[in-house]
């Protein structure tokens, strides 16, 4: 009997180091055909001995393709055991590995572009950009760190989840785990984008709607304190009592505490909810953050921001 | 910039071009880019906070199937080395140096978007190249061209940074100096506000009517400042698994309930 071809996991650890560039001959034409390709030549150098298998093998695996690039692993990892199983002497037709192959990118897309880039990558980056802003270099490397071990991870035991499985993934695909997986995400990346809408998009009206002298007792009398020590300390005591509006004799409201009453952000959320309005009208994005710095400079200029 | 930073700028600037397509390592993100381009020009805080504000405006920026979003490579690179020629000599403001390298990503990352799609175009006759190889089974050949393919992204930011860099610093120094102050703080207003972009366009992805609660949910717990965001994350986390628990809880319910679905009911018509 013939010794059976198998993948050793030398080359499906090649294939996965590879497929890490699955993106980089990105062409309108076939996407990302040519990263598969030069992905899936380690396997193909293992299973085929012929010039005229491997470069059939090559040929099928320049058809297109087109997916998130890392939920294309656990394809990647199920194509390699359709590829096993035919140099093994299995029936498998070119037309059976390319159907897998545009049956998985589809639905799997669906599910990694809003897990990775809407919500993983969004979170992520506004934790680690939130320690950025600070200076803390605990930010970048956080984020570079947190970021490449997930993906890491998940580019190889999708793989190799895919090879085990091999093509029996096709009836996992259909609702069940990945579609609760796609739910949870949007629930977390929606929670989380309300709150990063409150705490990083800064809006502050400056003008000042009113100014009220204070009745007495609601504010420290600066010249009726006693002098030296004793007076810097009844003045803490005062403070600790009254609060900042104690500072001074008239209580300033400009217009942005009026709008923190109602609610702190209100603004911030009141733009975005815009900008998504104007986004769906298919204005471009960077049309609106043109807008957005005119719009600054004139609040500058005019003084109400 | 002396001749070593200048070369580690390029070099930083390629990795960035080339993650700019892949999108792996994520090198191509301002919050890496910036830092890396901060750090070997001398000036690793300012980079880091540019980095940082740059972040929050891209987090939307994503390619999603064919489409492309805003180049966030050349953004993050270019408007790093302006930063880093405008605080120079330091006799610029760093705020408005920073401030100022925000507003021009922007109209960069457009740029950047276009130099993109011409490398995506290129490559098409890259991959017909490949095509020939594969007829002839050559390995090699395929591996080649998906490195040059590889290499021109990464030049496409290489080479608008190295021209950068060439600009004198003094000139970019004097612009800034000669701001006036409703101009730079204006653009610095400008720039709280343009996170608010970047969050639309994620918000667009992922709502549904069904989702739209949990915002409301994030947005007024962010209000308390002693949640810091891990500790919203992980409220948020919470929140999602008891969610689909009670779904998938109420889908088995009525499973079982079989035939009126009113459960108050059918106890009673047992009675």
């Amino acid at each position: 009997m013939a010794e059976e071809i198998k993948l050793t996991q030398q080359d499906r650890m090649a294939v996965c180091w590879r497929h890490q560039f699955l993106q980089g001959s990105w062409n309108y034409e076939r996407m990302q055909n040519g990263g598969w390709c030069y992905a899936m030549i380690p396997a193909i150098k293992r299973l085929y001995s012929t010039k005229e298998e491997q470069a059939a093998a090559l040929k099928r695996h320049l058809e297109f393709y087109n997916t998130h690039p890392y939920v294309s692993a656990p394809i990647i990892g199920v194509t390699l055991a359709l590829e096993e199983e035919r140099a093994n002497g299995a029936p498998v037709e070119d037309t059976a590995i390319q159907g897998v192959k545009v049956g998985m990118m589809g639905p799997l897309a669906g599910v990694g572009d809003p897990v990775f880039w809407f919500t993983v990558r969004p979170i992520l980056g506004a934790l680690g950009a939130s320690m950025a802003m600070g200076g803390s270099i605990i930010g970048p490397i956080l984020f570079f760190v947190l970021w490449n071990i997930i993906r890491m991870a998940f580019l190889w035991y999708t793989q190799e989840f895919g090879y085990k499985v091999g093509s029996e993934i096709a009836k996992d695909l259909s609702g069940g785990l990945l579609g609760k997986v796609t739910e949870i995400a949007s629930i977390l990346g929606m929670f989380i984008i309300g709150a990063l809408v409150q705490r990083w998009v800064s809006i502050t009206f400056t003008p000042v709607v009113s100014t009220v002298a204070q009745s007495e007792g609601a504010y420290i009398d600066w010249s009726a304190l006693p002098a030296g020590t004793e007076g810097i300390k009844s003045a803490f005591e005062l403070y600790a009592s009254l609060g900042a509006a104690g500072l001074n004799v008239d209580k300033v409201t400009t217009l942005q505490d009026n709008l923190n009453q109602l609610i702190p952000g209100l603004a911030a959320v009141l733009l975005t909810l815009l900008c998504c309005r104007l986004l769906k009208k298919n204005i471009s994005p960077i049309a609106i953050i043109l807008a957005l710095f005119a719009v600054g400079i004139v609040g500058r200029l005019l003084g109400f921001m | 910039m002396g001749g070593i930073s200048i070369i580690l700028v390029i070099l930083v600037a390629f990795l960035a071009g080339m993650e700019g397509i892949l999108d792996e390592f994520q090198f191509h993100q301002p919050l890496v880019a910036c830092t890396l381009i901060g750090i070997v020009t001398g000036h690793p805080t300012e980079g880091i906070i540019l980095g940082g504000s740059l972040q929050m405006i891209a987090l939307g920026w994503a390619n999603v199937g064919a489409a492309v979003a805003p180049d966030a490579a050349l953004a993050s690179v270019a408007s790093a080395i302006i930063m880093v020629k405008g605080l120079g000599d330091g006799s610029a403001d760093v705020t408005t140096a920073i401030s100022t390298s925000i507003a021009l990503a922007v109209p960069l990352s457009v740029a950047g978007l276009f130099l993109t799609m011409l490398c995506r175009t290129i490559a098409i006759p890259m991959v017909h190249f490949m095509d020939a190889a594969a007829e002839k089974g050559n390995f090699r050949g395929v591996e080649i061209w998906q490195l040059l393919a590889i290499g021109l992204q990464g030049i496409r930011i290489a080479i608008p940074a190295a021209m950068l860099c060439m600009i004198p610093a003094e000139a970019v120094t004097t612009m800034l100096n000669a701001m006036p102050a409703w101009l730079s703080g204006g653009m610095a207003v400008g720039g709280g506000m343009v996170a608010a972009v970047g969050y639309a366009m994620v918000i667009n992805m992922m709502a549904t009517a069904e989702v739209w609660p949990f915002f409301v949910l994030g947005f007024v717990l962010a209000c308390i400042g002693d949640l810091t965001l891990i500790a919203l994350g992980a409220i948020g986390i919470a929140l999602a698994l008891i969610y689909i628990g009670l779904k998938d809880l109420a889908k088995q319910g009525g499973g079982s309930g079989g035939g009126s679905g009113d459960p108050l009911g059918d106890i009673l018509n047992d009675y």
